[in-house]
């Protein structure tokens, strides 16, 4: 009887330990330095996919609208993913997509637009990833909303995902 | 592009073999079929192959840079160097998971080759167990971590190792760690299965002692090797930071001296039986919660493997389902030892060791709820914690004289009982002896802490013992050198603890500071131009009071591919003391942060655990 007692008691401390680490396991622990938020970005000029023409990122924000710049890759899995987030976001009236193509093939990059639909107005190019090291990214994907004074408001790291998505909106909303 | 799809398919080969393996084994343990041996060599022997081609396709893959696989193009780059393309290998979350499951389907071929004197059901019941653990390494793989995971269209280029990550010493820090780690599995299994085929008793301690010294071994090389890479290429300016994933580490080692300790006992006694299996579970265990802790991203450290939750769930139902299993067997299977086969005379070698058991599972417990409670504080509270070194110091320090003692006076001690008188005068005079040395030490250091001041007493007394066994005594070689080298090890860490010195402050080329009676001179600073990165090198001097001169010359690298910046300490080692200097950009402009510490007895540290590990060794050899 004492036996059973012991190991009972036993088990019970295992589950209570198993709880508290998978509940461990869900807690946000990814830290985004909040000294950039509320900064402005570094200004930046970058040729576009498809004319291949030169265009500062300040001519490209417009007045009174936030802007979302997308790093973005063909090859990189969880932008595709992400991709239909960006299509509804498009049709916001407050919001301009700005792509930046982070080391890519343009041919490639011209093909994934083609397949998944284009929710940018306007897609720069980086093929070296220099610009988007620059202005802070760590990675691809990465969505950065800006003012329309360049400053950044807010920063997600990877993928978008549904929760993402409504924030966005409801800054938009503002 | 081909190689990926092989290393893939042997992968599902594998986990096929070890699903029927496993039934298989049941089938013939309740007699329903005949287990033939010869069956299960070929079987075990075409796992292991199918990961060694599964493994080496992955090699392969990094060595040609293959980046239609996902793992090579996140972890490898064109330009890297050979040497760390292969490592690149197990450098990462997945290739270091197929490591693992390369070295459990080895071990445990070998332990089938090793286990021949033993009786047939145990060594099947262990297969069985062993095999548990294999198919849920399988299935985490294949299925959260594939390692062969498929990219198109293939991109350019990858996105490069981690530049701290490129260093020789981490490239066999991990696999030599895993030595260790999957060693532990096997003492896990054969503990489960000695308790349901009832197989306890000398012969099975005897042949079980060779795995527990094996992970030992290359545990203790493992841990030291992490210590080296952290002085050497993190410039931390430390060996040991408390950080939770070097912890994570620690603990399963204590588990494993302790059980070295007390597999002895049972092995010359036959007692102490239950304690010594929970010690084999209680290894393994704690050896899979870190391998949780680093990869499901709970912890945030160096160590930090991608934050996946889906794996963090994976391993944490696997190692509750193992911990699970093992509480049942006990529940069922647990061996009803005799009181009086449970008697120990108070003075003699098995107390002794028992009680240093009992030390180890203590500091062992530290460890661990510095490093889990600050995980649980978040859950249940939201708070946000940290511990650090003050609170091990605290707790670790003092018990470790009453440790160092028992340690020292232990080995002298016989089995069963010991003559109260042939305590004799010599060991008393050696403590007069040794009490004058210690005196000498303090006075000359000025320390007055009196906790410190009788912790470098025991050590002087278990480094003075151990050394006259070593001299006077031939027997038990192997644990002679492994105390005395213990004994120096615990001396260096303290002289170097309290003897550091550090300056820290920002100076410009032509800059001289005066420290310590040395003075530091900023000579000049260089770029260079190398393969992968660009480096920045600067040369100090350091003069001492009798003028003469060292130079050192840190260097900071900016690698191009990911961007990082790395700080490479320049270290100047000699027998009494290390100067260290590491040197950082600041964002003004020809103004540097330089750092500049003297830490004496370093390399004896180093020396030291290699002597521990060379009594190990001595040891392993002399195990029939």
């Amino acid at each position: 009887m004492k036996k059973n007692i012991y190991y009972f008691v036993l088990i019970l401390i295992t589950v209570f330990v198993f709880t508290l680490l998978y509940k461990a396991i869900f807690q946000n622990n990814s830290y985004i330095p909040s000294s950039k938020i509320n900064k402005k970005i570094n200004g930046f000029s970058a040729s576009t996919l498809f004319l291949d023409n030169k265009i500062n990122i300040k001519d490209l924000i417009p007045k009174k609208k936030i802007t979302i710049i997308n790093i973005w890759a063909s090859w990189c899995a969880p932008c595709r993913n992400e991709h239909e987030y960006l299509m509804k976001l498009k049709e916001h009236p407050n919001i301009v997509l700005i792509g930046l193509n982070y080391k890519d093939k343009p041919s490639k990059a011209k093909l994934f637009i083609n397949d998944f639909g284009n929710p940018f107005s306007t897609i720069l190019k980086d093929p070296k990833g220099i610009i988007s090291i620059e202005i802070g990214a760590y990675g691809v994907p990465e969505t950065y909303i800006l003012d329309d004074n360049l400053i950044l408001k807010k920063k997600f790291i990877g993928e978008l995902t549904f929760k993402n998505f409504e924030e966005i909106i409801e800054m938009a909303n503002r | 592009m081909v190689i990926n799809q092989i290393g893939n398919y042997s992968l599902i080969l594998g986990l096929i073999l070890s699903i029927y393996l496993i039934i298989y084994l049941f089938l013939g343990i309740y007699g329903v079929a005949k287990n033939n041996l010869n069956n299960i060599y070929s079987i075990l022997f075409l796992q292991l192959f199918s990961v060694l081609v599964s493994f080496f396709s992955l090699v392969y893959s990094f060595v040609v840079s293959d980046f239609t696989n996902e793992t090579v193009y996140n972890n490898s780059h064109t330009t890297k160097p050979l040497f760390y393309k292969i490592s690149g290998t197990w450098g990462n979350h997945e290739g270091s998971l197929l490591l693992w499951l390369l070295v459990l389907t080895l071990f445990i071929f070998l332990f089938l080759i090793y286990s021949k004197k033993q009786p047939k059901n145990y060594r099947l019941n262990t297969i069985v167990f062993q095999q548990i653990i294999i198919l849920g390494f399988f299935l985490f793989v294949l299925f959260t971590s594939n390692p062969f995971n498929y990219l198109f269209p293939e991109p350019i280029e990858g996105l490069g190792l981690n530049p701290i990550l490129q260093d020789p010493a981490l490239a066999i820090h991990p696999p030599i760690l895993y030595f260790g780690y999957v060693g532990s599995s096997i003492i896990f299994s054969a503990s489960l299965s000695a308790l349901v085929s009832k197989n306890i008793n000398s012969s099975w301690a005897n042949h079980i002692k060779k795995w527990v010294l094996l992970s030992w071994i290359f545990l203790t090389f493992g841990i030291m090797l992490g210590s080296i890479w952290a002085y050497y290429e993190l410039g931390w300016g430390g060996f040991w930071f408390w950080d939770p994933v070097e912890n994570v580490s620690l603990m399963p080692w204590f588990c494993l001296t302790a059980l070295l300790h007390s597999i002895s006992v049972l092995e010359k006694r036959l007692i102490l039986k239950s304690w010594t299996l929970i010690l084999s579970i209680a290894t393994f265990s704690l050896s899979m919660s870190g391998t949780f802790l680093v990869r499901s991203g709970i912890l945030n450290s160096v160590h930090t493997f991608a934050n996946d939750p889906e794996r963090g769930v994976f391993i944490l139902i696997f190692l509750f389902i193992l911990i699970f299993i093992s509480i049942l067997i006990f529940f069922f299977f647990e061996t009803n030892e005799k009181i009086s086969e449970n008697k120990i005379y108070w003075l003699s070698k098995e107390t002794f060791i028992l009680i240093n058991n009992w030390f180890m599972v203590f500091f062992l417990s530290v460890v661990l709820i510095g490093t889990t409670y600050p995980i649980f504080l978040e859950v249940l509270t939201d708070d946000k914690i940290s511990v650090g070194p003050p609170f091990y110091q605290k707790l670790l320090v003092p018990f470790l004289i009453p440790f160092l003692f028992f340690m020292a006076i232990g080995p002298n001690l016989k089995w069963i009982k010991n003559d109260f008188k042939k305590i004799n005068i010599k060991k008393i005079l050696l403590l007069i002896f040794i009490c004058f040395i210690a005196i000498f030490f303090i006075k000359e250091l000025s320390i007055n802490n009196l906790f410190i001041i009788v912790l470098i007493f025991s050590c002087f007394y278990l480094f003075i013992s151990s050394l006259s066994d070593l001299i006077y005594k031939n027997k038990n070689l192997s644990q002679n050198i492994s105390h005395f080298a213990f004994s120096i090890l615990i001396l260096s860490i303290i002289f170097n603890g309290i003897l550091s010195k550090e300056y820290s402050g920002n100076m410009k080329v032509g800059d001289e500071v005066n420290f310590n009676s040395n003075i530091i001179k900023f000579k000049k600073i260089e770029t260079f131009d190398k393969k992968n990165y660009k480096s920045i090198i600067a040369t100090f001097e350091i003069e001492d009071k009798k003028k003469q001169i060292t130079l050192l010359k840190p260097e900071i690298r900016a690698y191009n591919q990911p961007k990082t910046l790395t700080s490479e300490a320049d270290i100047k080692t000699n027998f009494f003391e290390d100067k260290f200097l590491v040197f950082s950009i600041l964002n003004k402009d020809n103004i540097f942060n330089v750092r500049y510490q003297v830490k004496p007895f370093m390399i004896w540290i180093w020396l030291s655990t290699f002597l521990l590990i060379f009594g190990g060794l001595i040891r392993f050899t002399k195990i029939k």
